[in-house]
């Protein structure tokens, strides 16, 4: 293949024609090689081949107008709190708590089987109209566009539930983005990250010790 | 007794084929891959399904060490220049133009104000040493890192904002990182993760 074949009429010029003479210029291609995979071995070890991942969030402003009441009437109709601990648990409630029954505060774990479960059931209207609608897109029957309006008008539909995300200082940043995962799994668009309040830690102290503390806090 | 005649073969192998395999190879390396930035901490980031890709460009990175060191980079050696002018105007420190052209060739930068004369004074290899064990203060006393974000923003409009933090950061740094952005009015931001594939169900 890297062979030239070059013909040239030598020079000396016989009576019977000319005779050709073959020269062949073999090009030794082995230095080429070497330094190829020279700069293969230097871009593969210098360079990395994916971009990271982003996951976009929104936060809320620090607006102070924004009061502590407002927060209340959200809460009331269909908010979940989740409440991150540390470790490999979860704690909710839904709307309002009961300050006086540890038990309103529920403990959950990230696995499939528990908060995914009951966020996927609370949000089960939006969920099976946004699988409906990834069935469609698979078939060709819908275009991107419309799919993701679609996906968005229905995750910030009237009946979607709020979710209110609150992590205690123990929580490690693989516990945040954890729980932001689950919105996303779970097709919930509306999702906010607070800081927690002291109402929200009594409540899990008070989960803690099993209601003596609320109930020495009574007395 | 007669000899063996031994047939000699020319014991060359073409090159081409081999050749242009690897050629190929390189061509998608080059095209594919982004270089692999120089950070002081190793971090690991969480897993989530998210799938959108970060912009290339225009790009504020925000890097937090499991100890909850915050570090800082640009991509736009202007950008680098002017902010540090500004910030260090607002800390009453002026820059000598050997010390702005060092600063322009970091690739993270994380120091308290108080030191950054003394970290450019040092080499390459002294300043990556030293480091890691520095970091942007993000406290509520001195919060440097505050004015970075509010001078690099007023340097670049367009500026997005990443943050890369490791797994096993305790949320109590994230927090005061989000709620100096907070103040600041930086309500859109990235937080970068790695690919995880998990079925919905």
């Amino acid at each position: 293949m890297s062979e030239i074949q070059t013909s040239d009429t030598g020079g000396k010029k016989k009576k019977g024609g000319s005779k050709q003479k073959k020269i062949s210029v073999f090009v030794d291609f082995t230095p080429m090689v070497d330094m190829n995979m020279l700069l293969i071995t230097f871009f593969m070890l210098c360079t990395s081949l994916s971009k990271p991942q982003t996951m976009e969030i929104n936060m809320p402003s620090n607006d102070k107008k924004i009061t502590e009441q407002d927060k209340n009437t959200v809460k009331a109709s269909q908010a979940i709190t989740l409440v991150l601990t540390g470790g490999d648990s979860i704690f909710y409630y839904n709307g309002q708590p009961d300050y006086k029954d540890y038990n309103s505060l529920k403990l959950s774990s990230y696995t499939p089987g528990g908060l995914r479960s009951f966020l996927l059931k609370r949000n089960d209207d939006a969920v099976t109209k946004i699988n409906d609608l990834k069935k469609k897109k698979l078939e060709l029957k819908i275009s991107q566009v419309d799919f993701t309006k679609e996906v968005s008008d229905l995750k910030n539909g009237k009946n979607t539930p709020v979710v209110i995300i609150k992590a205690t200082d123990k929580a490690t940043y693989k516990n945040l983005i954890d729980a932001l995962d689950e919105m996303q799994i779970c097709n919930i668009g509306k999702y906010v990250i607070d800081t927690i309040s002291s109402a929200d830690k009594f409540l899990l102290r008070n989960r803690a010790t099993k209601g003596a503390y609320a109930r020495s806090g009574a007395k | 007794m007669s000899k063996v005649k031994v047939a000699r073969k020319s014991t060359r192998i073409d090159m081409t084929a081999m050749s242009d395999v690897t050629v190929l190879l390189l061509t998608f390396f080059m095209l594919t891959s982004t270089f692999v930035k120089k950070e002081p901490v190793q971090v690991t980031t969480p897993a989530s399904v998210s799938e959108i890709k970060i912009p290339e460009t225009n790009i504020l990175q925000i890097l937090i060490d499991p100890k909850g060191k915050v570090f800082m980079s640009l991509d736009k050696q202007g950008d680098m220049v002017e902010t540090l002018t500004s910030v260090g105007k607002d800390y009453g420190i002026s820059f000598t133009p050997a010390e702005v052209r060092k600063f322009k060739i970091l690739k993270t930068f994380g120091v308290p104000m108080k030191n950054m004369k003394a970290f450019l004074a040092m080499t390459s290899e002294n300043q990556d040493k030293v480091l890691k064990d520095l970091g942007i203060p993000t406290d509520k006393k001195d919060n440097q890192f505050k004015s970075w974000i509010k001078e690099a923003r007023a340097t670049n409009k367009d500026l997005r904002i990443a943050i890369k933090a490791d797994q096993n950061t305790p949320y109590k740094v994230i927090k005061d990182v989000m709620s100096s952005l907070q103040d600041l009015r930086e309500n859109r931001y990235n937080l970068i993760t790695a690919l995880k594939k998990v079925s919905a169900k």
